[in-house]
């Protein structure tokens, strides 16, 4: 029993510790996400946003969430049900387990799996599953086309952002995301972040993450003025706070990864002493914090893309400049003897 | 776990786990890697799994039972505007979005290709990069002839 608990038991708990420590400040994250959401937007459009629920409003994402638990959970009577109800949980389970390879820190991460950005690429992939169920279950027809287009927009947009993956990794050599973020370590602090050589790449990179999360300008999915909400029409209640949530959480899991990939992770912007006593947690998270600004920034200024304007945008524009740049950056490695593990 | 103290990891699985919760792994080199060390890194990710489907089942369980629910026909018809449904919704549909996925699956597994050539170009060199580039060619060329064809047009 003593031999049990020692190899099994307490490893599994330890684990279990370790994912409650990732997971709970990620749901507050996600929580307070959306209150920081509606107070940037109120502020650029002068407004003041919720400030009644507590101090400053801060207690209204509490609020939020009461309300939705204790809402009726409708189920249309012509829909599937166990896909209707599936659809949402796994939009959020992969919201979730993308987070095991994240590294937050020198050593912190959970899994320091050897391909964890294939992991992350295919965890993101698996994205569109949750949201094509949700609406073809529905059987409705709002939440059918708005399935349609979010599955077509976030496929398209994933093969550049897999190709814009593929110039980091010749630069790094290796799919581990550590690797990744070690390989921007150097002595002219925050130039060796890929952002800098990468400058297009990290661009496009962004903006398909925008549309990889069906945000503004490309939140087609929810055209309110014409789909009402897209795929999440017919949910209610826990259903639907679980797609809200999983939204929310790959916007934030999308900006961890354009932090690992091209601002440094966890690295401090100098290694220098003031700024390198600040533990690299903290660095990551105000990395993720500025790219989520950008997130709502963009919501706030620009107007929403057309269908064909968007896909115009992925597969005319991003994959023909993505895929000219994995040429020209493995043509500059290969041909001036930098590419890493050359002999 | 080859070239380790430990005599046979193998004879005990629970140990597997044991170790891979906590990476206490020793560095092996690239040859030497066993089967069990790659895979004992991905227990943490099937126990975070694990949690990750108990809290979502959780969360609706948890709503079903604490709010009432009294569903009448009106509330549980598909939302169209006010009117009852006046067809099924799974209708026919753009075929565009099947040339989407198709395109999606030919450009996807290219992507699927180059991450093995991209963290391997250092070691297999000029010959390694131009062999790529004559399969990016050919694809190349099948873009060139989806575009002429107006298979990326969206009207």
């Amino acid at each position: 029993m003593a031999e049990l608990w020692a190899t099994l038991i307490w490893p599994v708990l330890w684990t279990a510790i370790k994912i409650v420590i990732i997971v709970g400040p990620l749901m507050l994250a996600i929580a307070y996400l959306t209150f920081v959401e509606r107070k940037v937007i109120a502020a650029m459009h002068l407004r003041k946003g919720p400030n009644v629920v507590g101090p400053f409003g801060l207690l209204q994402p509490m609020a939020d969430g009461l309300k939705l638990l204790l809402k009726e959970t409708v189920v249309p009577s012509r829909a599937n049900r166990s896909v209707f109800v599936i659809a949402p949980m796994i939009t959020f389970i992969l919201a979730l387990v993308a987070w095991a390879v994240i590294p937050f820190g020198e050593g912190l991460v959970l899994a320091n799996i050897n391909v964890g950005i294939l992991y992350l690429f295919a965890i993101s992939s698996l994205g569109v599953y949750g949201i094509v169920m949700a609406g073809w279950a529905s059987n409705s027809k709002y939440a059918f086309l708005g399935g349609l287009r979010s599955a077509a927009q976030m496929v398209s947009y994933e093969v550049s952002m897999g190709f814009v993956i593929i110039t980091v990794l010749l630069c790094v050599g290796s799919l581990n995301l550590s690797d990744i973020v070690l390989a921007q370590k150097g002595s002219w602090g925050l130039f060796n972040w890929y952002v800098f050589p990468l400058l297009p790449m990290a661009v496009i990179f962004f903006v398909s993450t925008l549309a990889e999360t069906n945000r503004h300008p490309f939140d087609l999915p929810e055209a309110e003025a014409e789909l009402v909400s897209g795929y999440n029409v017919e949910y209610s209640s826990m259903t639907f706070a679980l797609f809200f949530l999983g939204e929310y959480g790959n916007m934030i899991l999308m900006s961890a990864m354009t932090s690992v990939l091209f601002l440094g992770g966890w690295l401090p912007p100098f290694d220098v002493v003031p700024l390198n006593w600040i533990p690299g947690p903290i660095w990551f998270a105000l990395k993720i914090a500025a790219c989520l600004f950008v997130f709502l920034w963009v919501r706030a200024t620009l107007p929403r893309y057309r269908y064909d304007q968007l896909m115009r945008l992925g597969w005319k524009v991003f994959l023909p400049i993505s895929l000219v740049a994995v040429v020209v950056v493995s043509g500059f490695l290969v041909a001036s003897g930098m590419a890493p593990g050359a002999r | 776990m080859v070239g380790t103290d430990d005599p046979a990891p193998a004879a005990r699985p629970s140990l597997w786990v044991a170790v891979a919760c906590f990476n206490s792994r020793p560095p092996v080199g690239r040859k030497g890697i066993a089967v069990e060390a790659f895979l004992s890194d991905y227990v943490p990710i099937f126990i975070f799994l694990a949690i990750a489907i108990a809290v979502a089942a959780m969360a609706i369980v948890a709503s079903y039972i604490v709010a009432p629910q009294n569903p009448d026909v009106d509330k549980v018809s598909a939302y169209e505007c006010g009117f009852d449904a006046f067809e099924d919704a799974r209708r026919q549909f753009d075929v565009r979005f099947y040339l989407v996925a198709i395109l999606f699956i030919i450009f996807d597994l290219e992507v699927a290709f180059l991450f093995p050539w991209a963290i391997s170009l250092g070691e297999i060199g000029m010959f390694g990069f131009w062999s790529m580039m004559v399969f990016l060619a050919i694809l190349t060329i099948g873009f060139i002839y989806e575009w002429r064809k107006g298979a990326l047009e969206w009207e």
